[in-house]
C-alpha cells in the first residue's frame, strides 16, 4: 500500500484507563495512527501493552478515557442489513459451542436480518474457501483447534465488514497449521483487501503479513515505531519467498531491536512490583 | 479392561438379585420379622394382584399427572424469570430479595396453606409441586446466564445482536446446561414433595397408597408402591439424560 490510499481510520490522542479495586491502570497512553484503506497492520508489542484493548475499543466493546477514532464509512446508510464497520476475531475461542459451523458463520448475517436461506447461501462459498467443506454440520467441539480459528475468522470474513480487527488468531496453533493459515488468510484477504488490523506476538507472522508493522511500548501502550514492510514486500505475496529473502533479516532485527528494550523494560518492571 | 468391564456388570447385576435371594430365603425361614419384611415372592404376588385389579395403575397414573403438571408449572416459569434475572439487572434487583428470603422454607410446609386456599382436590398438589420445582429451576437458570462465559456475550455484541437474538442463540443455549440440571434437581424434589402431599392432603396416589397401607398394616403392598416410586425415580431420570442428549449434543464428548 502507498501512502495515496485514503485513511480508513484515524486515530489520535487514544487513552484508556481501567480501574481495577479503584486502582487506575493506564492500559493506552496517548495512540496516534492512520490506517488507509485496503492496508493491512500488524500491531506488536510486550504483554500486557495494550493491543487487545485497542482492538476491543475500535470493536465497541470498550469506552475510551480519551481521544478520537474517526472511521471513513465506505457508504453509511440506516439500512440494518449494511455492511458493518467492523468485525472481531477474538484471542480466546470465541465460537458458540452450540451452533454448527454453519451457523457460525452466518451469525453476523442473521443479526442483520438475512433469512436462513439467503445466509445459508452467502456463507456456502466462504465455507468452502475456507476449506471447511463438509463441517457445515459439524459441532465445534468435533473440530480441530486450527479449523476452530477457521470458523471463527470465516465468520468475521462471511458478514463482509470493512474493517477487520483480529486478535492474535494463531496464537494457540501449532507451527505448520499457523503457516498453513496464514497463507490461507494471505489469499482470502488479497481477494477482499479489506483494511485488516492483526495484533500478534509473533515478529515472523507480522513480517509475513503486513503492509506497516506498529510496534507498540510496554504498558501503558504508547506507538514506539512504525515500520513499513509493503515498499520491501509486495503484493500478491508468498509467506516461504518472504522468508527466503534477504531483506527478512533486516526486517526483523529492526521490529525486534524496537521491541527488546519493551520487552525487557516490562520484564524488569515486573521484577521489582 | 473389557474383561475386567464384562467382570463389574456381571457384578452389579448379581449383588441386587444375591440380596433378593438371601431376603427371600430369611423370610421364609422367619430369619426376619416378615411382618415388617414380607418374602419378595409375597411382594410380587401382592403386586400381580394389584396390577390386575388396575388399582395400581390408577394410582400411578393420578401421580404421574400430578407431577407432570406440577412440574410444568413450576418449570416454565422458572426458566423464563430465571433467564430474565440473569440478563436484566433491574429485574434481578426486584426478585432477588423475594427469592432468597422465601427459598428457605421447607416447601413442604405450605402444604396446609394450599390445602386451605385451593381445597383437597387436585390444584393443592399441582401448586406444591410447581412451588417446589420453581425454585431449584429459577436459581439454576439465573446461575446459567450470568456463567456464561463473557466472549459470547462480547461476540453478540460485536455483530449487533438484537436483544431477542441475545437472548435465543446466546443466553438460552448457554444457559442450557444448567437449566437442564435444575430441570433435573426439580424433578426429583417434585417427586419427594407429591408423595409426601398424598400422605397427607390425598385421597388417591402412590403416596396416599403407602400411607394407607401402614395404617391398615398390609406391608406387602406398601412395599409395592415403595417399589412404584423407586420406578418413576428411575423413569423421570431416564427422560432428563434423554433430554440432556437431545437438547445439549455439543456437551457430549
Ligand atoms: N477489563 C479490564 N479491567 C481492568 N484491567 C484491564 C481490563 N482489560 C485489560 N486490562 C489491563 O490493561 C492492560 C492491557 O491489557 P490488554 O489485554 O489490552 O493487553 P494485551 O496487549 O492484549 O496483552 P497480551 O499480549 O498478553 O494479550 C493490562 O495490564 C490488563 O491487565
Ligand atoms: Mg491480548
Amino acid at each position: 500500500m502507498t501512502s495515496t490510499a485514503p485513511v480508513k481510520v484515524r486515530i489520535r490522542g487514544l487513552r484508556k484507563r481501567f480501574s481495577v479495586k479503584g486502582r487506575p491502570i493506564e492500559a493506552l497512553d496517548g495512540i496516534d495512527v492512520d490506517v488507509e484503506a485496503g492496508a493491512f497492520l500488524c500491531i506488536v508489542g510486550p504483554s500486557g501493552c495494550g493491543k487487545t484493548t485497542l482492538l476491543r475499543i475500535l470493536a465497541g466493546l470498550e469506552e475510551k478515557t480519551a481521544g478520537t477514532i474517526e472511521v471513513a464509512r465506505d457508504a453509511a446508510g440506516k439500512d440494518a442489513r449494511e455492511r458493518p464497520v467492523n468485525a472481531m476475531v477474538f484471542q480466546e475461542q470465541s465460537i458458540f459451542p452450540w451452533m454448527t459451523v454453519r451457523d457460525n458463520v452466518a451469525f453476523g448475517l442473521k443479526a442483520r436480518g438475512f433469512s436462513g436461506r439467503d445466509r445459508y447461501a452467502i456463507v456456502e462459498p466462504f465455507i468452502r474457501r475456507a476449506n471447511l467443506g463438509g463441517f457445515e454440520d459439524a459441532l465445534p467441539h468435533q473440530l480441530s483447534g486450527g479449523m476452530k480459528q477457521r470458523v471463527s475468522i470465516t465468520r468475521a470474513f462471511a458478514n463482509d465488514p470493512e474493517m477487520l480487527l483480529m486478535d492474535e488468531p494463531f496464537a494457540a496453533l501449532d507451527e505448520q497449521t499457523k503457516l498453513i493459515l496464514q497463507a490461507e488468510l494471505l489469499r482470502i484477504w488479497e481477494e477482499s483487501r479489506k483494511t485488516v488490523l492483526y495484533v500478534t506476538h509473533s515478529i515472523d507472522e507480522a513480517i509475513v503479513l503486513a503492509d506497516r508493522i506498529l510496534v507498540m511500548t510496554a504498558r501503558p501502550g504508547r506507538v514506539k515505531d512504525v515500520v513499513d514492510v509493503a515498499s520491501v514486500f509486495g503484493r500478491p505475496r508468498r509467506v516461504e519467498a518472504v522468508k527466503e529473502s534477504a531483506q527478512y533479516g533486516e526486517l526483523f532485527g529492526r521490529v525486534w531491536g524496537a521491541l527488546r528494550e519493551e520487552v525487557m523494560g516490562a520484564q524488569a518492571a515486573e521484577a521489582v512490583s | 479392561m473389557r474383561l475386567r468391564w464384562g467382570g463389574e456388570r456381571l457384578l452389579s447385576v448379581l449383588s441386587p438379585v444375591l440380596l433378593l435371594a438371601l431376603w427371600e430365603l430369611a423370610a421364609r425361614t422367619n430369619a426376619i420379622d416378615t411382618r415388617f419384611f414380607p418374602a419378595p415372592s409375597d411382594i410380587f404376588a401382592a403386586a400381580v394382584t394389584l396390577i390386575r385389579t388396575g388399582e395400581l395403575w390408577d394410582n400411578l397414573s393420578i401421580t404421574l399427572v400430578r407431577l407432570a403438571v406440577g412440574f410444568l408449572l413450576g418449570a416454565v416459569p422458572g426458566i423464563v424469570v430465571g433467564l430474565a434475572m440473569g440478563l436484566f439487572s433491574p429485574v434481578r434487583a426486584i426478585l432477588q430479595p423475594l427469592v432468597d428470603g422465601t427459598f428457605p422454607i421447607p416447601k413442604i410446609a405450605i402444604l396446609p396453606l394450599f390445602i386451605l386456599i385451593f381445597g383437597l382436590g387436585e390444584e393443592s398438589k399441582y401448586a406444591i409441586i410447581a412451588v417446589a420445582v420453581v425454585y431449584l429451576v429459577l436459581i439454576n437458570t439465573q446461575a446459567g446466564v450470568r456463567n456464561i462465559d463473557r466472549i459470547y456475550l462480547d461476540v453478540g455484541k460485536n455483530y449487533h445482536a438484537t436483544r431477542w437474538m441475545m437472548f435465543t442463540d446466546v443466553a438460552l443455549p448457554g444457559a442450557a446446561p444448567l437449566i437442564l440440571a435444575g430441570l433435573r434437581l426439580g424433578m426429583g424434589v417434585a417427586l419427594l414433595v407429591i408423595v409426601a402431599a398424598e400422605f397427607v392432603g390425598a385421597r388417591s396416589g402412590v403416596g396416599y397408597q403407602i400411607w394407607t397401607s401402614w395404617q391398615v398394616f398390609q406391608v406387602d403392598r406398601m412395599f409395592v408402591y415403595l417399589l412404584v416410586t423407586a420406578v418413576i425415580g428411575f423413569g423421570t431420570a431416564v427422560v432428563m439424560t434423554f433430554l440432556e442428549r437431545v437438547l445439549l449434543p455439543w456437551k457430549q464428548h
